[in-house]
């Protein structure tokens, strides 16, 4: 009798029975998927902002000739270097965050610390680059609500738009680069002072990089309909 | 992140095995809590003080709609500048508007009752300790806290409060100078609306990946109670549309303090041209209805959950159409993505693009109606309990009934010519969202009052205080639809200056008195409430005879929820007067050999082995089935 009483009580086991997570996915790995896409609609909203204001003007600042100098180096004839040198950054942080997961999987805390700088340093590079760009272009008259008199555009109204646009979604890029720079640190701590090494587990640091390498997809959209388009 | 994990387990298995192992004090028990039960009494009880605020603004700006002429000195007394003479001020009156609105719609019935109920229900009835990250649900709560702090401080600015409506619709809300409440008030209302959102986002990201990964054994998604679905998919609706009004407020920012012209162009403030071009305030509303249009379902999904839970409870019957209860629910997430231009049929839209969204529109009354009729058929020759609870229940039915009707008026593109930013509007979303939502908060609190606080509300205060709410609400709003229609339009401070409105001031009056006696009534659920928490009478542990997962714990309420391991889950949770069963109700965790004389075929999930066990018993002992059968 027991036995049936059993098997008419039977439980099923499969993903998604309860009792365990039908993913295989701890939770934290899981609300950082979903953080990233509500992340994605709020920079869906900005680009699409973007698309809608720049099919609507006449005329829009051409990238060429807007981003054409080489700060320190060279002030026009480079289109698209500069920000080259820095898509390239950003990208390669992208694979020592890469790599500092993949020593995170082996547990090997000496190697994680090391990729983990690295992609400090790159993060850190990426944002005095931005920060640079920043710079010159407002010496050259763009800024929020500005734009150089020597624009020869039919329509003022695009270049206007094209400043104010540029300013606010690199920035809010930006302040997702800086804030993931800030948690790499953080983690970077955390990875010295042994927290994942007790733990047994540096999960921790690839649900970081998840964030890290969304910020980078999210500069290769913004690379894309800013510089290139 | 991954630390409280850890805490988590550790915490947890100081539970299974050692109870007065760790000490609480009053900060960590009452104030920054991290155990789900006690974060959502701390959104109730400042959902309910929002509720009362928003309620006592709407009975001020009543007071101005029902007597225009009058002068009210008691009002100068309390709101000094603000009503002088006794005289509401028109600038003051946006304000009240705006803030009623922003309170109701965010802090009430989304904070409050997502923020409860979910945090409440979701581990309790999937059979978890806690939420994932019992950590972010207390930032959860205090991100809102804060929310709800910065939003009242702007009653204390010199300027007001923001006054362009709680859509917040530039160019009035984007130029300072535009309206007194543009300024500091409106700062102080996007500052508030960004703390809101991040509560909003860690509390739904934390409901979905508890209900995704922490279900107990037994509990696939189709055990889920309807009050589970409606959460999860809310939560989903959250997570994907709150961050576009996160763009839209940045944008609206840059605006108002930076010098850009997202949503401003050709504007002429006194006579001066202002310099900002470009810029487009219909691109405002794409992005706040984006949001706004989800945020009703995001208001009204939890309610309905709540709702099928106890109509099927009280009504002593399965609820009619599990999945399909479920279907519609997905439904309503996924439509309530693509309908949002139906708020902008007057924009100059391209009617080619107004009749797509008249059409997603009106088809979302598809998933709307087969929710309504299944509660009507579970109600059908149900044995009805009336509890309060119930009569909120059958109260939130009604109104999404005779809300839900005009709602199909107002989706249509041409009709909403003639009706749009009329009282018509008012009266339906009022009834739609406002009275059924609020409705589904107030059902859920009589019926889970014992699981949060192990005690009973008063029967017969709850009894008078549905009456005289129900019958209190669609005094106020049906009114309204007749003045819309007539073309009154809504947010209008001295509605007397026109000679064709004239006439309705009675009705006006009339409203009023039936808003004042209604917000009086509320009294009775604040006394019951509050009083209850002390006095109320002790609940037993099941007191409602249901089957979910929340009755089998303790009536103590220890943090863990349950004193040793987590009950599994055999069956769905609208056992109720199962032909066969000795009782009207059978719970989710008692196991099918327990009630071997009720069992069906389709209970076992083509589990063929216990189908063959069943039916031998079946052959076994005829007798036991056809006695209780007959």
């Amino acid at each position: 009798m027991s036995s049936t009483v059993s098997q008419i009580d039977e439980i099923k086991t499969d993903a998604w029975s309860g009792g365990r997570s039908p993913f295989a996915v701890e939770y934290g790995k899981l609300m950082m998927w979903f953080f990233l896409l509500s992340d994605a609609f709020t920079f869906s909203a900005f680009l699409i902002y973007y698309g809608a204001q720049r099919f609507s003007k006449i005329t829009w600042p051409d990238p060429d000739v807007v981003f054409q100098s080489i700060p320190g180096i060279a002030d026009h004839g480079y289109p698209l270097v500069f920000v080259g040198i820095m898509t390239f950054i950003l990208i390669m942080s992208s694979v020592t965050m890469v790599l500092a997961v993949e020593a995170g999987h082996r547990n090997s805390k000496k190697e994680v610390v090391w990729w983990m700088i690295g992609t400090i340093i790159g993060g850190l590079m990426f944002l005095g680059c931005q920060a640079i760009e920043w710079t010159h272009l407002h010496h050259e008259g763009y800024w929020w609500g500005a734009f150089p008199a020597s624009y020869t555009g039919i329509e003022s109204i695009g270049a206007m738009q094209f400043s104010n646009l540029f300013f606010t979604i690199t920035g809010f890029h930006g302040f997702h680069v800086f804030t993931g720079v800030l948690i790499n640190i953080i983690i970077l701590i955390m990875t010295l002072t042994n927290v994942f090494a007790k733990r047994g587990s540096y999960l921790m640091i690839e649900k970081v990089g998840l964030y890290w390498h969304f910020v980078d997809l999210v500069w290769v959209f913004v690379f894309t309909f800013f510089y290139l388009v | 992140m991954a630390s409280t994990a850890l805490h988590d387990t550790a915490v947890l298995h100081n539970h299974d095995h050692d109870h007065g192992h760790h000490k609480e004090t009053f900060i960590t028990k009452y104030i920054f809590s991290q155990d789900h039960k006690m974060i959502a009494k701390q959104f109730l009880i400042t959902g309910i003080i929002m509720a009362v605020i928003a309620m006592i603004l709407s009975v001020l700006f009543r007071l101005q709609l029902g007597w225009p002429d009058k002068n009210f000195p008691l009002l100068e007394t309390f709101l000094g500048q603000w009503a002088e003479g006794g005289r509401i001020k028109p600038e003051f009156f946006l304000a009240l508007v705006t803030i009623h609105g922003t309170m109701m719609v965010f802090f009430v019935l989304t904070a409050g009752l997502s923020g409860t109920f979910s945090n409440l229900l979701i581990p309790l009835q999937l059979g978890a300790r806690d939420m994932a990250s019992p950590f972010l649900n207390m930032l959860s709560y205090w991100l809102f806290f804060s929310a709800c702090m910065v939003m009242m401080a702007s009653f204390f600015t010199v300027t007001g409060p923001a006054s362009a409506g709680w859509t917040v619709y530039p160019p009035l809300s984007a130029l300072p100078k535009a309206i007194p409440g543009s300024g500091i008030g409106m700062t102080l209302w996007l500052v508030s609306m960004t703390l809101f959102i991040a509560s909003s986002l860690i509390g739904a990201l934390n409901y979905i990946s508890t209900v995704l990964n922490m279900r107990t054994k037994g509990m696939d998604m189709w055990k889920m109670p309807l009050t589970i679905w409606a959460f999860f998919l809310t939560a989903i609706v959250g997570v994907l549309s709150f961050p576009v009004l996160v763009s839209a407020v940045v944008l609206l920012i840059f605006d108002r303090s930076f010098g850009t012209s997202f949503y401003l162009s050709d504007i002429v403030v006194a006579g001066q041209v202002l310099p900002n071009q470009g810029g487009s305030p219909i691109l405002w509303q794409h992005l706040f209805w984006f949001l706004g249009h989800p945020e009703v379902y995001i208001v009204l999904m939890p309610a309905l959950g709540i709702t099928s839970e106890v109509i099927a409870t009280n009504s002593r019957k399965p609820i009619f159409g599990y999945h399909a209860m479920v279907y519609s629910l997905i439904g309503i997430t996924v439509l309530s993505f693509v309908v949002w231009g139906h708020h902008m049929f007057v924009t100059g839209m391209n009617p080619f693009l107004g009749g797509v969204f008249m059409i997603t529109t009106l088809i979302i009354a598809v998933p709307s109606a087969v929710k309504t009729f299944n509660y009507l058929a579970t109600l059908w020759r149900g044995n009805i309990r009336f509890t309060p609870a119930m009569l909120f229940a059958i109260g939130l039915v009604s109104f999404f009934i005779s809300g839900g009707l005009t709602g199909i008026f107002l989706g249509n593109a041409a009709l909403d010519i003639n009706l749009h930013d009329t009282y018509f509007v008012v009266a339906h979303f009022h009834l739609v969202m406002g009275s059924a939502s609020i409705f589904g908060m107030l059902c859920g609190v009589y019926h889970w009052f014992p699981k949060m606080f192990g005690r009973l509300m008063d029967e017969k205060l709850g009894y008078i205080h549905f009456w005289f709410t129900f019958i209190g609400a669609y005094l106020v709003f049906f009114p309204m639809h007749f003045m819309g229609l007539d073309g009154v339009p809504r947010r209008y401070y001295a509605f007397t200056e026109f000679e064709f409105m004239k006439e309705w001031l009675t009705v006006n009056t009339f409203i009023t008195w039936a808003a004042i006696v209604s917000a009086l009534a509320q009294v009775a659920f604040l006394w019951n409430f509050f009083y209850s928490i002390f006095y109320g009478k002790k609940a037993s542990q099941n007191p409602w005879q249901s089957n979910t997962l929340e009755w089998t714990t303790p009536v103590e309420r220890i943090h863990g929820n349950w004193p040793g391991e987590i009950p599994s889950v055999y069956r769905w949770p609208y056992d109720y007067s199962k032909p066969g069963h000795h009782e009207d109700f059978i719970p989710q965790t008692t196991p099918f050999s327990e009630t071997m004389s009720s069992n069906l075929p389709h209970d076992f999930e083509g589990n063929a082995v216990a189908e063959k066990i069943q039916e031998d018993w079946v052959r076994n002992n005829p007798k036991v089935t056809t006695t209780e059968n007959v």
